[in-house]
């Protein structure tokens, strides 16, 4: 899984969200946007946060660090593009999901908890005493 | 009185040592019902017993017992504790409260996130799959629930495997599991001693949504063959994660069960491998006694505590 190095402070409250708003409104876009076009585009949103244009620069950094959004230079300001489709972008936001506080982790029931050592051979004994599928 | 409202505070940690073994023999639906059920009840008993010990010293204070018109001098003689013990009841009790209010706000932010992250994730059916090369799945709770599969993991396995794990996944979502676990979270917040139990509600849920895939796909073998190639898949895929090894030596076949370092999934499949649990209903019954007994403590501790207000009251000369 991606797992991204946390070295900014964590993000304070709703944060995610934000990052959402301004990531569907590149997706939307289609073509890389400038920070005052992400901002213009979200106040143009139904029910969207109204956002100052420091925190738009704010929240398109906090993505391009975690490689969620590619960026190139143009003039003064820098245009901010999706880098990865729909699936790959769910993957990054659960797999940072996941590496957060650990309630995040126990409201998702996951299919089989991490190994350790021990459990894994304890793991390969039992299923090659039983034999049959996936036994090996 | 000194029984009544002690013995509710003690019950947990008498309870606590057998929610691994109930989790283990019971039916894992009852067993899950059963443990959450358990648990907040004595949480809730051994809570309601440290807020009457706290009360005795409330009521102490001169301002507190002239505003009830009770007489100090009763309270003093009559009340089940020590000054020392009610004031650490009334430590005791803001910390639980302080946990509890900081537990709520935490699970709450998380489910909502989890709800969010339900609605956001792309197409509409209940399954989803994101490209990621590791292996993982789970369910996503939310309105409704989705179930999320990696590709790492879609390769891991064949397909009826795959039907195995979305058979799991959509009886976690079909059962509510999420607020089992989270009722029992409360409870162990509340109650530290029942840390335990909440631990084997949450083997339980796992336990019973692999049963719930048994029956589904009509192969408990092929369940648990699955379970065990998802593992150690997922394990694969994370070779930088530091995960303590569990001490203990290595047993084979239904002695996993029996094994107390083991971790969870070894015991998932070695349940599936073994025949299907019994219902067990002394066991039942037995819990269900030990959470009467709490019960009726507390109660009894409440009515000796309203018996000695309104004693001193009758005292009380203005």
């Amino acid at each position: 899984m991606h797992r991204m190095p946390h070295t900014d402070p964590p993000p304070r409250r709703g944060a995610g969200e934000l990052e959402a708003a301004v990531l569907s409104v590149l997706w939307q876009a289609g073509r890389a946007l400038s920070p005052g076009e992400v901002q213009q585009a979200l106040t143009g949103q139904a029910g969207a946060p109204e956002l100052s244009y420091s925190t738009v620069v704010t929240i398109l950094s906090r993505l391009h660090a975690k490689k969620a959004l590619g960026r190139r230079r143009d003039g003064r300001a820098f245009r901010y593009a999706p880098v990865a489709d729909e699936a790959g972008l769910a993957a990054r936001r659960l797999a940072a999901m996941l590496d957060k506080e650990p309630d995040r982790q126990a409201v998702l029931s996951r299919f089989v908890a991490d190994l350790s050592d021990s459990d894994e051979a304890l793991l390969r004994r039992v299923l090659a005493d039983d034999g049959g599928p996936g036994g090996s | 009185m000194a029984l009544a409202v002690y013995l509710p505070l003690a019950l947990p940690a008498l309870f606590a040592p057998f929610a691994g073994p109930l989790s283990e023999r019971l039916d894992p639906r009852h067993a899950t019902w059963l443990l959450t059920g358990a648990a907040v009840a004595l949480a809730g008993c051994s809570t309601l017993a440290l807020g009457l010990l706290a009360a005795a010293a409330v009521v102490r204070i001169p301002l507190v017992a002239s505003l009830g018109h009770w007489s100090l001098g009763v309270l003093g003689r009559d009340t089940p504790a020590g000054i020392t013990v009610a004031l650490l009841a009334g430590v005791l009790l803001g910390a639980a409260v302080l946990a509890i209010c900081g537990f709520v706000i935490r699970r709450c932010r998380a489910l909502a996130g989890a709800f969010r992250e339900a609605r956001w994730l792309p197409g509409r059916g209940q399954a989803v799959v994101v490209a990621d090369e590791a292996a993982d799945a789970y369910a996503l709770p939310g309105w409704p629930g989705r179930i999320v599969v990696t590709a790492g993991m879609l390769a891991a396995l064949d397909e009826p495997g795959r039907a195995a794990l979305v058979a799991h996944e959509q009886a976690h979502l079909a059962g509510f599991h999420y607020l089992f676990t989270t009722a029992a979270r409360l409870a162990a917040t509340a109650s530290p001693l029942l840390r335990p139990v909440a631990r084997a509600v949450e083997y339980t849920v796992e336990r019973w949504a692999d049963e719930r895939a048994a029956t589904v796909v009509g192969d408990r073998r092929l369940v648990a063959h699955t379970i065990g190639r998802a593992a150690l898949a997922a394990k694969a895929g994370r070779p930088r994660r530091a995960i303590p090894a569990a001490l203990g030596a290595v047993f084979s076949g239904a002695r996993v069960r029996a094994h107390a370092g083991a971790g969870p999934v070894p015991r998932r499949v070695a349940a599936l491998l073994a025949s299907p649990p019994p219902r067990r209903l002394v066991l039942l019954a037995a819990v269900l006694a030990l959470v009467a007994l709490a019960g009726i403590c507390a109660l009894v501790a409440a009515n000796d505590l309203q018996d000695l207000l309104s004693l001193a009251s009758t005292h009380h000369h203005p």
